[in-house]
């Protein structure tokens, strides 16, 4: 387990005072000056050599994705933009960070930002988080009014930090959508190339990351890469923000090491599952999009990318979601299936139809009203939407789908049946042949 | 996808204006944006509009434009995109009823179904004029599932109970707290927190610079290498 003087979100709860003041007695602003002081490229390879991946679900190394920037600023500004869209199902740690520790992102922005030669940054926050957005607004007008950013700051950068809020849409946590939304449209994704470190926000070489690997950067450097780089396995190393929720008994958020096995997570931080750790069924490990493992593989699952990523799972944002037996998983899945169609921007074909149709032929299932084949066809065109659509809601919203086909088709199957071997139904009025048998 | 359409004409107002108030906010955000950029404020203007009339009408769409100087059509296209704007008419308090399957494993079909009976189905104003209420998807509070945003705010760790009692509380003209409703502390577990329980990490030394940054170069090569 994690110690405590090893955590980077001290504020991880909110007990304490999320201002200026009470974020500075816990290290935020400590040394910022002389981070900037040993340049751009320091900056980047320390992060390199931390090893820190992205936090938002894909796993990129966040030092070089920095390094995607274009090294001189040329005719045109270079933009951080920070992805805190946070609307995947079963995550939810960048609140905590927004609402909690506001300044540790703020001085984030401002290493992050003077890492890449950019001047200005804009925190992209969903349209629902009002209060965090509210503490995010009055901390950085403390940052403001303390000379920590802005024109002529103490830093020595000049900076504008700037909070853009969305409309409620999934999508634009999807890093082009989230550009798309902020330049004021709607929020569909971008073909990529260009990618944004060439072209983004207004045309300009932009990055996007994920709020979490943004606020965990200062303390990275203030305590060393290799301070960092000591959690966790190779090529998965630091502490990470879990967010635990479903049937565990009691769900919260902590800060623990990558690589921490589930079990252990779990039975730790989570209380144990509902009925003990025989009761569960299944668990969703990063955020519901990547495919749910079952019971028997969870005793040895290692939270990180590559533990996850041998179970044909993913760590993502590490939202995870626990079902104990009570669970009706197929109904359970169909529901995330809702949830994509809802959040499919429209604009490619097999996703804006193909979530729609796999979320009913799910809903069909869940009673058992359809047929054998259809569990085959169903995998078929999850693997059609897989893959060929512009961003990754697409794959997203066919991993579900077919996990829960991998691991649970004789639950599917045993619905049909019992389904078709039930009592059979007569509607009223109709002829005589109106049993009801498919 | 959500397809999403404008009120009938007949529910449309005359005519849509700013209030003073409202006006200093749509300052406050015009001013984060480039001159030439500046219809990145148009998610955050529809907002303020819906702020102050609740939902999101036709005129306020046009004048949006006009401030703008984008056309109408895209300014429709954003409002009709983002399933935060109301589009039509909504009660006084609005409920969002988290459903998606970390809430929905919680509980969240009692709390949709304990709405039904309070308010009336969803999506539409219940008779007295307080309440309307949707199910939404993923709020990104699913470690203090079940939970429903009534307004701004977010009420968690919902039971039918204590979803009931909100109601009554709304109805009869108080201002319920937002936060979690059984016994814990925001997104820390029930029954106390396991983790930060150090008092070290709080009293302050954290706050006190170090000489020198781990890793840092020791040669005078740093200050050349940022030139």
């Amino acid at each position: 387990m994690l110690a405590d003087k090893d955590r980077i979100f001290l504020n991880l709860y909110g007990r304490q005072d999320w201002g200026l003041e009470g974020a500075r007695k816990r290290g935020a602003y400590v040394n910022v000056k002389d981070m900037l002081d040993l340049g751009h490229e320091w900056v980047i390879d320390q992060i390199k050599a931390s090893g820190l991946r992205g936090r938002g679900g894909a796993g990129f190394s966040t030092g070089l994705k920095w390094s995607f920037m274009p090294k001189e600023v040329k005719d045109r500004p270079h933009y951080l933009v920070v992805n805190a869209d946070e609307s995947e199902p079963g995550t939810c740690k960048d609140r905590e960070i927004m609402r909690h520790d506001p300044h540790l992102l703020i001085e984030g922005c401002l290493v992050a930002s003077f890492a890449m030669k950019a001047h200005a940054c804009y925190i992209y926050i969903r349209g629902e988080y009002v209060y965090e957005r509210e503490i995010l607004e009055s901390a950085i007008k403390e940052a403001y009014d303390a000379k920590l950013i802005g024109k002529n700051n103490v830093h020595g950068w000049d900076f504008d930090l700037y909070v853009h809020h969305g409309g409620g849409a999934y999508i634009c946590g999807e890093e082009t959508a989230l550009l798309e939304s902020l330049e004021g449209k709607k929020g569909q994704p971008r073909l990529k190339p260009p990618f944004p470190a060439g072209a983004g926000l207004y045309g300009c070489p932009t990055t996007v990351n994920n709020v979490e690997s943004i606020a965990v950067v200062p303390t990275i450097l203030r305590r060393g890469a290799d301070w960092f780089a000591g959690f966790g396995r190779e090529n998965n190393t630091g502490t990470k923000l879990y967010c635990l929720s479903g049937h565990i008994n009691t769900p919260c958020n902590v800060e623990e090491a990558m690589s921490i096995s589930m079990k252990d997570l779990l039975e730790h931080h989570g209380g144990g599952v509902r009925g003990g750790w025989g009761n569960l069924k299944a668990v969703i490990p990063g955020g519901s999009s990547v495919p749910l493992i079952p019971a028997e593989q969870c005793e040895d699952a290692i939270m990180d990318f590559d533990g996850l990523r041998d179970l044909r799972s993913g760590l993502g944002t590490a939202g995870v979601i626990v079902m104990d037996q009570s669970t009706d998983v197929v109904a359970a899945i169909a529901r995330l299936s809702y949830f994509y169609k809802h959040e499919s921007c429209g604009q490619c074909t097999p996703c804006r139809e193909g979530t729609g149709w796999m979320w009913r032929v799910l809903e069909r299932m869940v009673e058992g009203k359809a047929e054998m084949s259809e569990i085959d066809l169903l995998l078929d065109v999850a693997g059609q939407v897989e893959g060929h659509t512009i961003c990754a809601l697409g794959d997203a919203a066919a991993w579900p789908v077919q996990g829960l086909i991998r691991h649970f088709r004789h639950e599917i199957e045993e619905r049909i049946t019992k389904y078709r071997s039930g009592k059979a139904v007569h509607a009223v009025g109709a002829s005589k042949t109106s049993v009801e048998v498919a | 996808m959500s397809v999403r359409r404008l009120a009938p004409a007949d529910q449309q107002p005359q005519s849509f204006k700013f209030t003073p108030k409202s006006l200093e906010v749509v300052k406050f955000w015009m001013g984060k944006y480039p001159e030439a950029r500046k219809r990145s404020a148009v998610i955050p203007l529809l907002w303020v509009v819906q702020k102050q009339e609740g939902w999101v009408s036709e005129p306020a769409i046009q004048l949006i434009a006009e401030m703008l100087e984008m056309p109408v059509i895209r300014v429709l296209e954003v409002a009709t995109f983002y399933t935060m704007f109301h589009l039509h008419p909504v009660g006084k308090n609005v409920f969002q009823v988290c459903g998606t399957t970390p809430c929905m494993l919680r509980g969240a079909n009692d709390l949709k179904a304990a709405c039904k009976k309070h308010m009336g189905p969803k999506d539409t104003v219940s008779k007295d004029g307080l309440f309307t209420w949707q199910e939404v998807e993923c709020l990104g509070a699913c470690a203090n599932a079940p939970m429903v945003q009534i307004n701004d705010y977010y009420y968690e760790d919902l039971t039918v109970e204590s979803l009931e009692k909100l109601i009554a509380d709304l109805k009869a003209g108080k201002k319920p707290k937002p936060g979690p409703y059984v016994k814990r502390f925001n997104s820390a577990p029930e029954g106390g927190e396991k983790t930060l329980l150090d008092p070290a990490l709080y009293d302050g030394h954290l706050g006190k610079p170090a000489k020198t940054l781990p890793n840092a170069p020791t040669t005078g090569k740093s200050k050349k290498e940022k030139a």
